[in-house]
């Protein structure tokens, strides 16, 4: 139903994937629809939003819209596609130096401001860091969000924030969403549906 | 000029040898390496020099062509020996031996049909010791450069594909640690540059008065060879990190390190 809702958007279908020696993994992420998925650590997860992302080589088809992959540059296609890793990296001294523009409208809702951006990388703390990185990969607008346990460490204050701006995000821009998450009571929370990963399949299950 | 005998040779040799006592009564470990390297510079000057004097003595664009191909070898070689990490298959020789051909043979055609005016203009004297310079501080800009942009690239991984998932190009991507590589290669020519005259007198200046040239002739060569030398080595090192910054992705913006050996051991 929610594709007739949005025309013109299919979301994010994943056939046939094969990575590193795993997969084939298949599944379709409706707009605005969130998927959890869980699996045991060593059973690929990373590597699969990896391969999702075009940052391994792989085999099969990933389709946004209905558009392939390869009809996409690379740099435009992870735009759209946007992998959140567990760890943020960051390579410019000052927050603000790897923000495209001068204000970014999601700081509030993660209990930052605008002086943020002056704040020096090496003196956040890892929970600032995780916060400010889901910050820096919306700011590309992206129609599908990969994100590996993006409130691993944070404390339950800031990662119920987190969890509300993912869902406002999604609401507001019908993005779908693949989130990796070790906590079932989050999985619950956040997911429309749950998958369970092996290195052969993707079962659908309870959270 | 002064040519000098086998005595004076011996003498000087003989130096070497007391050095080498030394080094084996205060076991330093150190008298092996030194008689063997002193050897190599005997074997291997006489064999130059033997060659040399052939070549002078027949000029002939083939033999020319066929030492200065040795010497681009032996010079893709020693690139490639430099490395930590290098680009496995063809690619590890290629990279550096095509980049340095692509400068410093451009550069030495060019001086010799223009600025050095040889008839012809493969005269071996002035060919061969030409080629010889650039080449031989392209190899090391050309090295130090590529060295120094794979192992990054190894450190800095992460950080690498994290700029790629925000949508960065390779370009992009790999922008800072380039320019890095870039200013590792050129630093050595830059600073022999900004010394050379006050803290050294360059190697071949120093021949040429040696040989009796006067100063300012060989003051005027001097300048000539560290401009010839700097650009080989900019043009060498541009061509050498751009096939190297290109190298480690692949077509779809892929980080691709399983492109480089692993660490050398030892």
């Amino acid at each position: 139903m929610v594709e007739l809702e949005r025309p013109g958007m299919n979301g994010l279908s994943v056939i046939d994937l094969c990575t590193r020696g795993r997969g084939p993994y298949s599944l379709h992420i409706a707009p605005g629809e969130c998927i959890s998925l869980r699996g045991d650590s060593g059973s690929g997860k990373s590597l699969l939003l990896r391969a999702i992302a075009d940052l391994d080589p792989h085999d099969g088809q990933v389709l946004l819209d209905g558009v392939a992959c390869a009809q996409f540059t690379a740099p435009q296609w992870r735009k759209q596609v946007a992998l959140l890793p567990a760890e943020s990296h960051w390579w410019k001294d000052e927050v603000g130096a790897h923000f495209s523009g001068e204000e970014c409208p999601w700081f509030e809702t993660l209990g930052f401001s605008a002086e943020t951006m002056h704040w020096q990388v090496s003196r956040l703390s890892s929970g600032e860091k995780q916060r400010l990185a889901l910050a820096r990969i919306l700011m590309n607008t992206p129609r599908v969000l990969l994100l590996d346990e993006p409130t691993a460490s944070l404390d339950a204050g800031n990662a119920a924030a987190v969890e509300t701006l993912i869902g406002e995000y999604r609401r507001d821009t019908g993005a779908a969403v693949l989130w990796v998450s070790h906590d079932a009571r989050q999985a619950a929370r956040v997911g429309d549906r749950h998958l369970q990963l092996s290195t052969t399949t993707l079962i659908e299950g309870a959270p | 000029m002064i040519t000098l005998n086998a005595l004076d040779l011996a003498l000087a040799a003989g130096l070497v040898l007391t050095m080498a006592a030394l080094s084996w009564r205060m076991q330093l470990g150190l008298s092996g390496q030194l008689l063997i390297a002193g050897m190599r510079t005997v074997v291997q000057l006489l064999l130059i020099g033997l060659v040399l004097k052939a070549l002078f003595a027949n000029v002939d664009l083939l033999w020319v062509a066929g030492i200065s191909l040795v010497m681009l070898l032996a010079a893709g070689r020693e690139v490639m020996a430099r490395q930590q990490r290098r680009f496995t298959g063809w690619w590890g020789f290629g990279m550096g031996t095509g980049a340095m051909f692509i400068s410093s043979f451009a550069i030495t055609v060019l001086a010799l049909t223009t600025m050095v005016a040889t008839d012809p203009w493969y005269d071996p004297q002035y060919a061969v010791p030409l080629l010889g310079m650039l080449l031989g501080n392209t190899m090391s800009g050309i090295a130090l450069a590529l060295d120094r942009l794979t192992s990054t690239a190894w450190q800095q991984r992460a950080v690498i594909e994290q700029r790629l998932m925000l949508g960065a190009t390779r370009l992009q991507a790999i922008a800072e640690i380039r320019r890095d590589a870039m200013r590792s290669g050129m630093m050595p020519i830059i600073n022999a540059m900004a010394a050379a005259g006050l803290v050294s007198l360059p190697g071949m200046m120093t021949g040429q008065i040696l040989a009796g040239s006067p100063p300012l002739e060989a003051v005027k060569y001097q300048i000539l060879i560290m401009f010839l030398i700097s650009a080989g080595t900019g043009f060498g090192v541009t061509a050498a990190l751009w096939l190297g910054s290109k190298r480690l992705f692949d077509e779809r913006h892929r980080l691709r390190l399983d492109k480089l050996t692993g660490p050398r051991n030892g």
